[in-house]
């Protein structure tokens, strides 16, 4: 090396930090290796794997949306078509007693979901935004109804199913019990993170950055973008089908659902809100959507307006999902300018608060009112218990709204100017980010 | 005498019934820096987008040391070794400086779309991207997002990513515009230093930089060529003066 480049180049990490890093991995690892000691209801195994299984997913999602700018309405058409092809392939290695262990059973899922990929996605990533979007759509639109069409290969309404246990056995596991699903789902989440996270740190992953922050530049620096979206396509394509393999093999059935639009909203769902600029993001995302789609359905009957409620905020004032938000606070705890940003976090947490509980209420008193007018008005959401025909919880309602409002929005722009002093003040001494 | 660097022969482009370049013709010698002027709307940056294949000519050929490559889109000139910076700064926001270097020496180093190798354990790219980083003098923003530089450094990076390739055909669209006079005499000292040696095609307004930089410089109206010839000549040129120096020289 070069004194030159020694001197302006980013220094490589040192012994430290290579430990550290790889340290981090073999800890997760252990996590994953000690959590079902910890949490081992038949439950909280099942949560477990699901999540694993959408972590998968939303990794790959964001191979397309985050790092490649790629906006997909069909993903899950890969994910479904891995599903398929697992059950399928589980039933063939089972009847013909194929010497092919479950735990390899998921790369067929892969293979399926490259080979769909390949053949799809050569005409869809010519160009990235509106024209992608469209044709995931209609590609999306094409594989669902066809799923419903080809009653032999997709089971039709009910789908086909599959006995995971009947297939050749290492060391005795049957993987009847979840236990054992949520050691093979743990250990290829492992797998597939590592091996995601390992594909952004190459020349393509780079690039695949490049043609997302401008694909026209990219073209004059050698580069086809068209190339650089496929190959990043056929990716996201492989990490879905491991995804949908995962899935088909927990549930030990694949159906339509698999590959249909409420699949595909939902990854795409989970990646925004856990934020799409950062590798973390969609982990973040599909623990958080998969814990709350699990938990909220117990809460309120109307979860999924919440949920919708919750993305279009999301949307709107943090685009960069919960990880991009907790991420914006960076430069202000390295430059030790946060101290003077959390005085105001705490004072607009109080109205704010007052506020989404004032639009809780509203929506639970309009949902008893339109839903179920005929039943007993005192009725539970989130714990609190009311009675959704008495004036007092309307004017109540409508004063917490209304008034949380106001007050929350003097509140917000006290903290925005707070904020932009720190992050100057956090920028002057050279933290940018 | 040598293969020109850049051959344009005859060519036109017209959008719909428009007419931008007429009977365009160009020669830029190997190794020389050529300027390309003339008044607004005459046709420069057509003329580069033409050369670079960002537009297809409707008619004539575009040569690159004697091969044509009109008709290639633009990643296929970029490999034959021509490259270009744009008139409005067009960089990567979201990545840092260096980023956006490494982003373009990544190509020339023959990684191409690699997904198997570590991007921070390839040294040939290292020592190339730092060597750049400097030679454009913002090794103390390297971490810096490129959105968030400031304009002269956003011009410089423009050109940073442009010569980072090593291409040997460089072309620069107002690499000075919008800078104030310090700005654009150090802007000078760095394109002189960082083409020494290669081909440069240049379009600009600011006369001082023109002259001051160019060997040969192409007058351009109307999309026509009407003149050619060293600095000298072209300050003699009685045509030029009428149709783009009259006013200034007036």
């Amino acid at each position: 090396m070069t004194e030159l480049t020694s001197s302006v180049a980013p220094p490589q990490p040192a012994l430290g930090e290579k430990l550290k890093f790889y340290g981090l991995w073999v800890a997760t690892g252990l996590v994953l290796l000690v959590l079902p000691k910890v949490f081992g209801s038949g439950g909280a195994l099942t949560m477990f794997s699901l999540i694993g299984i959408s972590i998968i997913f939303s990794l790959s999602y964001n191979i397309l949306l985050g790092q490649t700018g790629l906006l997909s309405f069909g993903h899950a058409v890969y994910y479904g078509l891995g599903g398929f092809l697992v059950i399928h392939a589980i039933n063939i290695f089972g009847a013909n007693k194929l010497p092919i262990p479950l735990p390899l059973v998921p790369l067929v899922g892969g293979l399926t979901g490259l080979f769909f990929a390949a053949l799809l996605g050569w005409v869809s990533t010519q160009r990235s935004g509106t024209a992608f979007a469209m044709i995931s759509l209609g590609v999306a639109e094409l594989v669902a109804s066809s799923a419903l069409i080809l009653r032999t290969f997709f089971g039709g309404e009910a789908g086909i199913s599959a006995n995971r246990t009947k297939l050749f056995r290492l060391f005795d596991w049957s993987f009847g019990p979840q236990i054992q699903i949520y050691y093979l789902v743990a250990a290829w989440t492992l797998i597939a993170v590592v091996a995601m996270y390992a594909l952004t740190r190459t020349p393509l992953g780079r690039m695949c950055n490049a043609v997302r922050d401008n694909p026209e530049r990219v073209q004059f620096v050698g580069y086809d973008p068209h190339v650089v979206r496929y190959i990043a396509f056929c990716f996201a394509g492989f990490f879905a089908g491991i995804a949908g393999g995962l899935a088909a093999i927990n549930f030990e059935i694949a159906n339509s659902a698999y590959l249909g639009a409420v699949q595909s909203g939902t990854v795409l769902f989970s990646t925004y809100i856990g934020g799409v600029g950062y590798f973390i993001g969609p982990i973040v995302g599909a623990i958080f959507v998969t814990v709350l789609s699990l938990n909220l359905s117990d809460l309120t009957p109307v979860w999924q307006l919440y949920f919708g409620l919750f993305f279009i905020a999301v949307v709107t004032f943090a685009p960069g999902g919960i990880t991009g938000l907790l991420m914006m606070h960076r430069p202000l705890v390295r430059g030790g300018t946060i101290g003077r940003v959390l005085p105001y976090y705490l004072v607009a947490l109080v109205p704010t608060l007052a506020m989404v509980a004032g639009l809780v209420l509203t929506i639970e008193t309009i949902v008893h009112h339109t839903v179920n007018p005929g039943e007993d008005p005192n009725i539970k959401a989130f714990g609190m218990s009311f009675n959704a025909s008495s004036p007092i919880t309307w004017v109540l309602a409508l004063f917490l709204v209304v008034a949380g409002y106001f007050v929350a929005r003097k509140t917000w722009s006290w903290l925005a100017r707070a904020w932009d002093e720190a992050l100057t003040a956090a920028r002057d001494k050279g933290y940018h980010v | 005498m040598s293969t020109p660097a850049i051959e344009i022969k005859d060519v036109q482009k017209s959008f719909g019934n428009i007419s931008i370049i007429r009977d365009l013709s160009l020669t830029v010698n190997q190794g020389e820096r050529h300027a390309l002027i003339g008044p607004n709307g005459a046709g420069k940056s057509t003329t580069f987008n033409l050369i670079s294949g960002y537009i297809k000519p409707t008619a004539g050929t575009v040569r690159l040391r004697g091969e044509e490559i009109s008709g290639l889109p633009p990643y296929q000139i970029n490999r034959r070794g021509l490259s270009r910076s744009f008139q409005v700064t067009n960089v990567f926001a979201n990545m840092s400086v260096w980023e956006n270097l490494r982003c373009a020496v990544l190509w020339t180093a023959r990684h191409h779309y690699a997904f198997w190798k570590n991007v921070d354990n390839l040294p040939e790219v290292r020592e190339r991207t730092a060597e750049v980083l400097s030679d454009i003098g913002l090794a103390s923003r390297r971490d810096v997002p490129a959105g968030l530089l400031t304009y002269a450094e956003q011009r410089a990076l423009e050109i940073g990513i442009t010569i980072a390739g090593g291409a040997n055909v460089i072309l620069l669209d107002e690499p000075t515009a919008g800078m104030s006079h310090a700005e654009t005499e150090r802007a000078v000292t760095l394109i002189r230093r960082l083409t020494e040696g290669r081909t440069l095609m240049i379009v600009e307004h600011d006369m001082s930089v023109v002259f001051g930089l160019a060997d040969r410089i192409s007058v351009l109206v109307y999309g026509h060529v009407i003149a050619t010839g060293t600095p000298e000549q072209i300050r003699a040129d009685p045509k030029v003066k009428e149709a783009y120096l009259g006013e200034e020289a007036a």
